[in-house]
């Protein structure tokens, strides 16, 4: 039951994109078109399914008992990278034609901050009963949530892209800004579900 | 001189990283809840890019170009630890908590990046400093802006100091997510309309 919420509450209620603002760079950069931003956020979705577990494990395994805790933020960056060259190489030989489609993603995935965003939060719940877990959980819940808000934008910004009755000044990124201000707006509602 | 002098100037004003290259938004609109939180974050990317940026620039013949970017982003997450355990040890903690983990994702910021792949790697390092250094206090400057204004409408203060002492007229709404994204908003609408005035052609 407590992981089911926890994948509720990263998803919707504390998403990472609307209310903790990681991960704008693509929020406002491939939201254009909504096939792109679904490409975006289902890469995203993956790579912190996988680096998150990993880097967890890696924390848990090497880094505590060495007592270098310190260490964590270039541990993980490198962990991330190294996870996100191995997924393209993989999709290259193997899934060419999901490669043709997220190819140009991977890349920008390793500098992307949900994904070491939410290893870093994932080291809160190393001393919980269930680490791996509730990690499982916080990071699909945070990738769901990065991929909706994505689709979510890019469909309001494909009706109005270019519409004539748009005010100049509001045209683009102005326009952009205050529909993920209302966005947020509306995610704030999903507080009462719990 | 002069040649560094506009290094600083085109950092600050002409191609300012937050309100003409709209670029390092997670931070920008993360800890700007109050001005006080908006300059401890602009001082620390800014001393994590000056410190980065001289020593890519110092190494720039030694990194091979095809694993570049794993290179620096080793370099950076160095520079960024090193801060992350001085502000644990002498920042106040109220202060260190506010900022929690956006101090560790100044490694994944865009606008380093941005400055060390087309300035940095390719200048020597004392325009590398300068280049930095303008584009660092360009980024605090807007941070700064951003968190006067939220601060004020949202809290009735600047810089702490308490203003408008009647709460019922606070907007909350200012300090929270969504205000983040409207300030901006607002902000680039009236660049776009003063750049209209002045006659220069907008994108």
């Amino acid at each position: 039951m407590n992981i089911i919420l926890m994948f509720v509450s990263a998803a919707l209620i504390n998403n990472y994109v609307l209310t903790q603002f990681l991960g704008m760079c693509p929020f406002f950069g491939v939201t254009k078109k909504v096939d792109a931003a679904a490409g975006m956020g289902i890469s995203v979705l993956f790579v912190t399914t996988l680096s998150s577990v990993l880097t967890l494990v890696f924390y848990v395994y090497v880094l505590r008992p060495l007592g270098l805790e310190y260490l964590q933020t270039p541990a993980f960056i490198l962990i991330i990278a190294s996870i996100v060259q191995f997924v393209e190489l993989y999709m290259k030989k193997s899934l060419g034609s999901l490669y043709s489609t997220l190819g140009i993603y991977l890349p920008m995935i390793t500098v992307n901050c949900v994904i070491l965003g939410v290893a870093l939060i994932n080291t809160r719940y190393v001393s919980d009963e269930h680490p791996f877990l509730e990690a499982l959980a916080n990071s699909v819940g945070a990738g769901a949530g990065f991929l909706l808000a994505l689709v979510l934008l890019a469909a309001i910004r494909e009706k109005y892209e270019n519409h004539p009755d748009v005010p100049w000044i509001f045209q683009g990124f102005p326009l952009a800004l205050f529909s993920a201000g209302l966005m947020s707006i509306a995610f704030m509602g999903f507080q009462g579900l719990i | 001189m002069k040649k560094y002098a506009l290094l600083i100037k085109r950092g600050l004003l002409d191609e300012n990283p937050v309100f003409v290259q709209l670029i390092a938004l997670c931070p920008l609109l993360a800890v700007t809840t109050s001005a006080v939180n908006a300059v401890m974050m602009g001082l620390s990317t800014a001393a994590v890019m000056l410190c980065a940026c001289v020593a890519i620039s110092l190494l720039r013949r030694l990194i091979p170009a095809d694993v570049r970017i794993a290179a620096y982003v080793i370099i950076v997450s160095g520079f960024v630890t090193v801060l992350q355990l001085l502000l644990q040890a002498y920042a106040p903690p109220e202060l260190f908590e506010a900022l929690g983990i956006y101090i560790p994702l100044i490694v994944v910021n865009c606008i380093l990046f941005a400055r060390i792949e087309s300035f940095a790697s390719k200048n020597d390092a004392v325009a590398s400093f300068f280049d930095a250094l303008g584009m660092g206090l360009g980024f605090t400057l807007g941070l700064v802006v951003i968190g006067v204004i939220r601060e004020f409408f949202g809290s009735g203060s600047v810089f702490g100091v308490e203003i408008i002492k009647d709460t019922s007229s606070h907007l909350l709404i200012m300090v929270m997510a969504p205000g983040a994204f409207f300030t901006l908003g607002v902000i680039i609408m009236l660049r776009k309309y003063f750049m209209l005035r002045k006659g220069v052609p907008h994108r």
